[in-house]
């Protein structure tokens, strides 16, 4: 188990538009290695957009975005990836018909070098790499406590635990820089709960950077180094996760105006 | 009988790594993988972690708790505190917050080695209540990594400072070992007693070793023999086999992965020698059902055909009469096409000698696996005699009987039936209660087990209930409560029984219902529930269990009867002080709990309000409450409707 440290994110005046929506409007924001930010918004304010454009889904119509310093704006997903970015989706995005450790060893695939051939033949290099891949995906599973579903068909388990084994599979990527879309969505308190520890265990034994999206407020405050606020494209508000709940500009986002007026 | 070797369990190490060097001690499934730790390499873990130990100031007598799922690191460190004269205090992983301080407290623990983060929690959380605790020692250090106490140690991190310390102080370990007696306390393993605060029974290294004589004498085991150490590591059973046997024997033992996967481990591994608890028979029991009901017509005919022959054949067997030719071919055929697989499949192809103790095992899961060529033994112990009093020998295999008394123990039946053990494995006595030790152990040395028995023509114990659980119905008929309740525990679709009697007019009874297998049999009939408690207050339900009971009541002579059930909204909890962790009911508080329910069983009506609490795994309590009925069970003559709800 080698963590690699994690890497910085820094977002300049990034914009992105589809046809005439502002999707992303002039965003701004830095994460340091090592750092856990959230990224909080009513619905439709960018904050997928603004991981999509990240990992090189979108291309941002203007503004840079730098990995470790370096420009990743213009490349495509999987060279992002390759640079050690990795996500999960809103929809969970599994083989479901593979099982939980094939699913694993497919996050693989970026550090794979053996040729087809070699690969075919499962012989020299090609066994020893396999081998290497499949330590690490075993450290993943460890860490994930999925020892008892590792032969499990993917599609056949709780949406939790699938949510999970996505989990699993950013990881098993080794990222420098982890993106979690809702990674507690359409959970019960106590799967919510299990994903916070895990989410923050990467964070502290790996030192893996991490944006997260997510709605449970509760979570989003309580594991959080920095939170960012979206509203209509546009960032809000940014600060420490007590500095931006006391923010009149996020209650008025999120409650509307009206209710913030007369709230006490 | 150890030689120049200390005669304590560490003086066992010390002979088997020399005798049994290379060959494997200690295997882990790991990362997906077994790993495997020689006798010799097993000693360098114990002697590092030891000299580690001595490092954090350690001294003899001080006593050390591991707490965690059944780990090599957790057992060589119960090893490393006895190496220098310290006792190892086990306990219950799953116990909460409230058990734990009372046992830490108890027996004053100076050091705690803890699985992994969950359990360093709950250290932490009661650190304040413990005055003698000085280091807390982990093994999985994830999630850990933040965590800065000066008394929070990596077990990797002190086995390093032992080897320094074993540099700086040269031949300390073998020194200290060199110091142990045989008289010295070895283990405190906590009862977790049906009334009251738990005990701590004390057992010397003497105990640990005559007993695991006496249980080599009764049961020839080998070194080349696989031992897989699952069950909970507080538990007598697990420190006699896991820690005593395999050290006496030298034989392997091996650490699941996980509790979730000990099902998919036992099949990999194969163990020669298996002790499991009858609700793990009758899992594999039910899971080989399933499976069969689940298979093409064709496989499940051949299964039915080939189970009804092993069963006749297990049935003249056990009669001693002969078995005829053709079904000894048909036995043989079977053994090919299904039983083979069949036990290849459940992880005991390779078993010699499967042991099933702590409560009884219907006859009929006992009959299905000696039917299947798995040779299944009950055996019979307590925490205060060191796990062993009597085991079935070979060929004498018996559902109703627990077994001869084991070489150098011995067995007689006391005052009101009560079955009493003098050995060399009798205990010390309960740690700081010489007025307790007293009333079990009298003048002569022997141990009043709490059991009412009685020996059979064979000369074979056979355990009917507790001594002081027995009494009477109004009209005079002994009523063995334990003994009515493991009847109705015979229904697939029972997992627990609380049966009433002493002093009544008739037998009535709580039944909690069996959530895996009556929620299957509702999904069958497309029956939809919410939950246990939506399940079991289903009408159909109780119709289903009033078959099962009047079922069950042929097997009993007619005025022990149960005449009247209700089925409990939950299942009994340890948490909630209705059951020990090992699953023995605690009569006393349950009565007082469903007092109401007791008064409508026997008041004659026919619903009660029933507000029960409910102990959460946080400790949080929350409050129950819904209106049980009770069901009245028709004469046996209405059992053709309970062979018909089987199907």
């Amino acid at each position: 188990m080698t963590p690699r440290a994690g890497a910085s994110l820094e977002l300049r005046g990034v914009a992105k538009a589809f046809g005439g929506v502002q999707a992303v409007v002039d965003v701004s924001l830095s994460v340091a290695p090592g750092e856990l930010v959230s990224v909080i918004g009513p619905n439709g304010a960018g904050k997928t957009t603004l991981l999509n454009l990240v990992n090189g889904f979108y291309h941002p119509d203007a503004g840079r975005i730098l990995l470790d310093g370096v420009d990743v704006s213009r490349l495509a997903p999987h060279r992002v990836a390759a640079l050690g970015v990795a996500r999960t989706f809103q929809n969970i995005a599994l083989f479901k018909g593979m099982t939980v450790l094939d699913n694993l060893m497919l996050g693989r695939h970026v550090h794979m070098r053996a040729g087809a051939l070699a690969s075919l033949l499962y012989w020299g290099p090609a066994q020893r790499e396999e081998v290497a891949h499949r330590r690490r995906v075993e450290d993943v599973i460890d860490f994930l406590r999925l020892t008892h579903l590792r032969r499990a068909i993917t599609g056949a388990l709780p949406y939790g635990l699938q949510k999970r084994v996505e989990l699993g599979r950013a990881l098993a990527l080794e990222p420098r820089l982890l993106l979690l879309d809702e990674p507690m969505g359409g959970m019960n308190q106590e799967e919510k709960e299990d994903m916070a520890r895990f989410i923050l265990d990467v964070n502290e034994e790996w030192g893996t950077t991490i944006v997260l999206i997510e709605h449970d407020m509760g979570v989003v405050m309580d594991i959080s180094d920095r939170v960012a606020v979206l509203d209509m494209g546009r960032k809000i508000a940014e600060g420490r996760p007590d500095e931006v709940r006391a923010d009149p500009r996020v209650i008025t986002a999120y409650l509307g105006q009206a209710r913030a007026r007369t709230a006490p | 009988m150890t030689g120049e070797f200390p005669p304590t369990l560490p003086g066992l190490l010390l002979r088997n790594a020399e005798r049994f060097g290379a060959r494997p001690a200690m295997r882990e499934k790991d990362r997906g993988i077994w790993q495997t730790w020689t006798w010799r390499q097993s000693l360098e873990q114990v002697r590092d972690f030891a000299l580690g130990l001595a490092a954090l100031g350690f001294q003899r007598g001080d006593r050390l708790s591991v707490i965690g799922d059944n780990r090599p690191r957790l057992y060589w460190a119960m090893l490393a505190a006895q190496a220098l004269g310290g006792v190892a205090v086990p306990v219950y992983q799953d116990s909460i917050a409230r058990e734990l301080a009372y046992v830490w407290d108890h027996a004053e623990v100076g050091v705690i080695v803890a699985e992994d983060q969950e359990q360093v929690d709950k250290v932490l959380a009661l650190r304040e209540a413990l005055p003698a605790l000085r280091a807390v020692i982990y093994d999985d250090p994830r999630g850990l990594g933040a965590y800065r106490y000066p008394w929070l140690h990596a077990f990797a991190a002190v086995q390093g400072r032992g080897r320094a310390f074993g540099r700086a102080h040269p031949g300390y370990f073998e020194t200290e070992v060199a110091k142990g007696d045989a008289e010295d306390v070895a283990l405190i393993c906590y009862t977790s007693g049906t009334t009251g605060p738990p005990k701590g029974a004390m057992l010397t290294h003497r105990n640990a070793i005559a007993t695991a004589e006496s249980a080599a004498r009764a049961e020839r085991l080998r070194p080349t023999d696989e031992w897989l150490a699952y069950l909970p590591m507080a538990w007598v059973g697990d420190a006699f086999y896991t820690l005593v046997m395999s050290l006496y024997v030298g034989f392997t033992v091996n650490c699941p992965e996980s509790p979730e996967t000990v099902t998919r481990d036992l099949r990999e591994l194969g163990p020669t020698v298996l002790l499991a608890p009858p609700r793990i028979w009758e899992s594999m029991l039910t899971s080989v059902e399933v499976r069969a009901a689940d298979a093409t017509p064709l496989k499940r005919r051949v299964f039915t055909h080939f189970r009804a022959v092993a069963e006749r054949v297990e049935a003249l067997r056990a009669e001693g009469r002969p078995v005829g030719p053709g079904l000894r071919l048909q036995r043989a055929l079977g053994e090919l096409l299904v039983y083979g697989p069949v036990r290849d499949q459940l992880g005991l192809g390779r078993t010699r000698v499967a042991l099933t103790g702590g409560a009884p095992l219907g006859p009929d899961t006992f009959r299905f696996f000696r039917a299947f060529g798995v040779n299944l033994k009950q055996i019979y112990g307590s925490t205060e005699v060191t796990a062993l009093v009597a085991l079935q020998p070979d060929g004498e295999a018996d559902p109703g009987t627990v077994g001869r008394p084991c070489p150098g123990i011995e067995v007689r039946i006391g005052e009101r039936g009560e079955v009493l053990v003098r050995s060399p494995g009798v205990f010390r006595g309960y740690l700081k209660a010489e007025e307790a030790t007293r009333e079990v152990v009298d003048a002569d040395g022997w141990f009043h087990t709490g059991d009412a028995g009685f020996f059979d023509a064979r000369g074979h114990l056979v355990i009917i209930d507790r001594a002081r659980d027995v009494g009477a119905l109004a009209d005079g008929t002994p009523f063995a409560p334990q003994f009515i309740e493991n009847k109705l525990k015979y229904s697939p679709y029972v997992r627990e029984a609380v049966a009433f009697g002493h002093g009544r007019p008739f037998v009535a009874a709580m039944i909690a219902i069996d959530l895996g297998t009556v929620g299957h049999w509702a999904e069958r009939r497309g029956l939809a529930y919410a939950g246990y408690t939506d399940l079991a207050l289903k009408d159909e339900v109780r119709a289903l269990l009033a078959a099962e009971v009047a079922r069950l009541n042929r097997t009993l002579p007619a005025p022990l009867r149960v005449r009247r059930f209700v089925l409990l909204p939950k299942d009994l909890d340890p948490d909630d002080a209705e059951i020990t962790r090992t699953r023995k009911l605690r009569r006393r508080h349950i009565a007082d709990k469903y007092a109401a329910v007791i008064d409508a069983l026997y008041g004659g009506r026919d619903a009660v309000e029933l507000a029960t609490t409910v102990t959460y795994e946080d400790g949080r309590q929350g409050v129950l409450q819904c209106r049980v009925r009770v069901q009245d069970v028709g004469a046996p003559e209405a059992a053709p409707a309970a062979e018909a709800a089987r199907g």
